[in-house]
């Protein structure tokens, strides 16, 4: 007898709604004894995670502000793997758009009405980060070079120019000699609604916009035809390599406004990392989403829940950050590995039978 | 079929191991309750049932007659370096002022240039924990904290190494130049290639004044020596601290000192054979073969005034900034790698350092990289000039990246 894996044709919702349930008990099972080996009470320590990231008012606004710019991202992201296309320089596009919404910032003058000044660097940031965004996608349909490893490195570019930027061409000189970039004036604060930047309403316009985008539009339904298969595309009489550049130009723009966003929302200094590693991030909730813009805005903000948990978690018990990043891990571990279950399933098989199971 | 017997079989096996391990969760929880008492949650009777009661009386113990003060590290309490000095200073003021009257919330790995991260541990520190008092103890924080300080008028705030204050929020530093010029003087004499490297975090005046500092004590004894100096653009990150270092030793420097939160940096200088001069812990258990010396912080005085003067009421904005005198700051005792002379160099300039201070450090002449003077001979830097450094001085090898 062999244990062999098998693709599933098809899966009842319960079913998969159930093995997904197993999953996550299972997970925090493990981080309960993981816990409980390391002297700390469990039931505590999941009491104080889930109270931190929902227990009050202020606590789901911390959670909601940290869960934003992942959401935004997020759905840049997804855009770009809808059409197979993997986008992991989200980080790098982030840098782009913060920078010119930084640029402009500095240079329109604080007199402007705020508005105004919010449109005009909502608008570069968009542009900003389609035009680090499309440098890739160029090279991929004229060249065919990899765009993974390339949107990847540009983050690292990205990184280095703000590094550069912070430490020489805009060092704040009423700074004391210490390198930072000046915060944004105060007209290019994003104004609050219920106590949370308007952030989050950005984060469900563009929900329902990327999803009206992919499900409503020509160019939505052309990006969907190349990610489910290119050659397809082609036969459709589909421009392919049009096609993923206007994708990736959307892809990038979303994630340079999410960079905006975090500047004029939450931190208000450029610095080389103001992403905070939310465009890697987001490749994991964009694939726990089924790429499903309703989806993401689900799961950023369970994603902020979690890490705003941990925080509470780690001040009441005194448990080490590394014990708690362990913990958010494991939980993550579980969600996305039971995936496979819900895809896969395991078939005993006997010499005799393993005709009829392959067929 | 088989399809639904593997699904029940799962979920069987899902249903068993759960109750398994619950069950083995409420034994592993009474075993550890000694533990957690040890830690810091003390008025815990627990019982997996009534936690939730259990938290509230926490809770309210905590709101009436004990301070909850809330920190913020940059890297880990075991870092063997910048925020392990932190927690043991705040330990050990702890138990001296009594664990029934204080209590610690501390939060690791906050990066100080990500000012939502931040944001968000101070409020829950606050919301959730009722801290009256926080520590942010890396200079990042500053803005964020600052920004915070007027949102909680009732909570006072303390923040190391930076230039901010407002109406409840108070800077704190020290004098770590006293005793960086000390340890100066010891790789001034340890050096034989007259090469000595200097491993440096974020081109900041902080850091470049403990490496002028450094480099003023070297060349007080051996004019010969330059110091050769290298961002790694990182407070903590001991991949890139060892490349740094690496770096430093393949150009010939055999002393290394270095401004770092681990100490990553000795570690390089040993493993080639070379020495090393530490920071904020004391390394020789770590490096036996390589460590010198390193200049030492004891944060613990301070931070007991401080949690003391919070509960009487009396906190003011000091901007408190000691030095060897207060016994803030210290040189590690030397090792029997460093030589005799300068032992005896050391041992005689000590009382006269901490008595006089970063005054001595920095008495003119002074002359920058350039060879332009910048305090005449008969005057000291000002606070305020030392505060704001932002220039190597003679003997420093290396560029500060600026416009």
């Amino acid at each position: 007898m062999r244990i062999r894996i098998v693709q599933r044709d098809h899966i009842a919702g319960g079913k998969a709604a159930l093995i997904r349930v197993i999953a996550i008990v299972l997970s925090f099972l493990v981080a309960a004894i993981l816990l409980g080996v390391m002297g700390y009470n469990p039931w505590q320590a999941f009491g104080s995670l889930f109270k931190s990231a929902f227990g009050s008012m202020s606590n789901i606004r911390s959670t909601i502000i940290t869960a934003i710019p992942l959401i935004i991202i997020s759905l840049g992201v997804a855009i770009a793997f809808h059409m197979g296309y993997v986008n992991v320089g989200g980080e790098g596009q982030l840098l782009a758009g913060a920078v010119v919404a930084t640029f402009i910032s500095h240079n329109l003058p604080t007199s402007l009405p705020k508005i105004i000044m919010l449109l005009a660097m909502a608008a570069g940031s968009l542009l900003g980060g389609m035009l680090i965004a499309v440098i890739p996608a160029y090279f991929k349909a004229k060249f065919g070079v990899n765009e993974t490893l390339f949107t990847l490195m540009l983050n690292y570019v990205m990184q280095y120019y703000v590094l550069m930027l912070r430490t020489q061409t805009w060092k704040d000189p009423k700074a004391m000699g210490f390198p930072k970039i000046a915060a944004v004036p105060n007209n290019a604060i994003l104004p609050k609604v219920f106590g949370i930047h308007i952030g989050w309403i950005i984060a469900i316009i563009l929900v329902v916009l990327v999803s009206m985008l992919l499900r409503r539009t020509k160019i939505g339904y052309e990006i969907r035809v190349v990610g489910a298969s290119v050659n397809t595309a082609r036969y459709a009489g589909m421009d392919v390599n049009r096609v993923i550049l206007i994708g990736i130009c959307m892809s990038g723009a979303i994630a340079g406004l999410t960079g905006m966003v975090k500047l004029s929302g939450t931190t208000y200094n450029l610095s080389e990392s103001i992403g905070g590693g939310s465009g890697f991030t987001a490749v994991i909730i964009a694939w726990l989403a089924k790429l499903s813009p309703v989806g993401i805005l689900i799961v950023g903000f369970l994603f902020g829940a979690l890490t705003q948990g941990a925080v509470g978690m780690e001040l009441a018990l005194g448990i080490p950050a590394a014990l708690a990043e362990s913990i958010q891990g494991l939980i993550l571990f579980g969600t996305l590995g039971c995936e496979f279950f819900v895809n896969y399933r395991l078939v005993r098989e006997y010499p005799s039978k393993a005709t009829k199971e392959a067929a | 079929m088989k399809f639904r017997k593997i699904g029940a079989l799962v979920a069987a096996l899902g249903i068993v191991a759960g109750f398994a391990l619950t069950g083995c969760e409420g034994s592993v929880k009474s075993g550890d309750e000694d533990t957690t008492t040890a830690a810091a949650e003390t008025e815990i009777d627990a019982d997996a049932e009534t936690t939730a009661q259990d938290e509230a009386d926490a809770d309210t113990a905590a709101a009436t007659d004990k301070l909850n003060v809330g920190i913020l590290y940059i890297s880990t309490k075991t870092d063997g370096g910048w925020s392990q000095g932190h927690a043991e200073g705040f330990a050990k003021a702890v138990e001296s002022i009594g664990a029934d009257k204080v209590q610690l919330f501390e939060k690791e790995n906050v990066p100080d240039t990500d000012a939502q991260a931040t944001e968000n541990a101070v409020r829950t520190m606050i919301e959730e924990q009722n801290c009256g008092l926080i520590f942010a103890t890396s200079f990042g924080y500053m803005e964020t904290l600052e920004r915070l300080s007027h949102d909680y008028p009732d909570v006072k705030f303390e923040h190391c190494s930076g230039f901010m204050t407002s109406e409840n929020m108070d800077n704190y530093f020290g004098q770590i130049e006293q005793a960086r010029y000390l340890s100066g003087i010891v790789a001034g004499y340890k050096t034989e290639s007259n090469k000595i490297g200097y491993v440096a975090a974020q081109p900041i005046p902080e850091v470049i004044r403990g490496c002028n500092a450094f480099t003023l004590g070297v060349r007080s004894v051996n004019p010969e020596a330059t110091v050769s100096v290298k961002f790694s653009m990182t407070w903590f990150d001991p991949g890139k601290e060892t490349e740094t270092a690496k770096a430093l030793l393949d150009e010939g420097c055999d002393v290394l000192a270095m401004h770092q939160d681990t100490p990553s940096t000795l570690k390089a200088a040993e493993d080639a054979g070379k020495f090393a001069i530490g920071y904020d812990l004391s390394a020789a258990e770590v490096v036996p073969d390589a460590y010198l010396t390193a200049p030492l912080w004891d944060w613990s005085s301070y931070y007991e005034h401080k949690m003391n003067a919070v509960m009487n009421g009396t906190w003011t904005i000091e901007e408190s900034w000691g030095g060897m005198k207060e016994g803030l700051v210290a040189l590690d005792e030397l090792t029997d790698l460093v030589p005799e002379e300068a032992k005896a160099a050391v041992e005689e300039l000590e009382p006269q350092i901490a008595e006089e201070g970063n005054a001595f450090v920095f008495a003119g002449p002074l002359k920058d990289q350039d060879g332009n003077e910048v305090c005449p001979a008969g005057k000291s830097l000002s606070r305020e000039e030392q505060m704001e450094m932002n220039y190597f001085v003679e003997g420093v090898l290396g560029q500060i990246p600026s416009n």
